[in-house]
């Protein structure tokens, strides 16, 4: 079952080293703040094939928690491709097999436009702000 | 294909994080164009996943393997983009690649479905001895007539 998570558990950024640049999975700056019932997870920059594998690793170890509610906040994403929605897709069902509602929230137009192509902006719960993310 | 060269010749490596950089040239020059900011993040959209198949499927996330991407601003009667991409991967027959069923929702499947959808044409052809190439092109005219695709392409299988 679905639990809440204490919110001074969770709050951090996933980290950036030197050899980032090297590596084949680039780490992508990922925030993981608590809310009364889940966790808001704020991925920073571009969501693409190099960064998409850490977004999944970061969505993976906050399933664990057994959140209420997975919010994924992409008001800071500017680019998304195929491998983030991917990514995504595996989130929300995941979130589904669990009892966990999972919502995006503030899809700027070029990630938005994405969605649309593939046809998932009604399949996922997408809002606006906060606050209807967090009353779903 | 065309007989004029390209305006720009890329040769990189196999590499994801060299995405983010061929992105940026596109959309710089899809804007130069002509194209809207939208319309050129789509440009870019597809190129972008036209080289993520290559690196996952056809390469299959080796990095040192070579892709090479020629783009031409085309002038009037139609003044747009087009774009070829070409790799050494293993040939697999342009008829097998298909996208997957959109009411199928699974992670993965929607890389070429994408590329047809943000392009007027994007079509897949076998390269003489090894290798692939993906042809796609846009035309201002035809974006802001609102038309969309017009092709009757195909899909990696399993493509994310």
């Amino acid at each position: 079952m679905p639990q809440e998570v204490p919110p001074q558990t969770v709050n951090k950024k996933s980290q950036e080293t030197d050899n980032d640049i090297m590596s084949t999975n680039q780490d992508l700056p990922i925030q993981i703040d608590a809310i009364t019932d889940g966790v808001v997870i704020r991925p920073s920059g571009d969501i693409d094939l190099s960064r998409a594998p850490s977004l999944r690793t970061q969505i993976a170890e906050v399933f664990k928690t057994t959140p209420m509610r997975m919010i994924v906040d992409l008001s800071d994403v500017p680019y998304m491709d195929s491998s983030g929605v991917a990514t995504l897709v595996e989130g929300m069902q995941i979130a589904s097999r669990s009892g966990t509602k999972f919502i995006l929230l503030g899809l700027q137009d070029r990630v938005r436009s994405i969605f649309e192509i593939a046809r998932l902006d009604t399949v996922f719960t997408i809002t606006l702000d906060m606050e209807a993310a967090e009353r779903f | 294909m065309t007989g004029n060269a390209p305006d720009i010749h890329l040769r990189l490596m196999s590499q994801p994080k060299l995405l983010a950089s061929v992105r940026s040239m596109v959309v710089a020059l899809s804007e130069r164009i002509g194209f809207g900011e939208v319309e050129s993040g789509h440009v870019a959209l597809a190129v972008d996943e036209a080289l993520a198949n290559i690196i996952r499927h056809g390469y299959k996330q080796r990095e040192n393997e070579t892709i090479e991407i020629d783009v031409w601003a085309l002038t009037d009667p139609n003044p747009g983009i087009r774009i070829i991409i070409e790799d050494e991967a293993p040939q697999i027959e342009p008829d097998a690649i298909k996208g997957r069923d959109l009411d199928n929702v699974q992670p993965g499947g929607l890389g070429v479905h994408i590329m047809r959808e943000v392009m007027n044409t994007c079509s897949f052809e076998k390269r003489n001895k090894k290798g692939m190439r993906v042809i796609m092109e846009k035309l201002l005219e035809e974006n802001a007539a609102g038309s969309s695709s017009s092709n009757s392409e195909q899909e990696v299988p399993g493509n994310g």
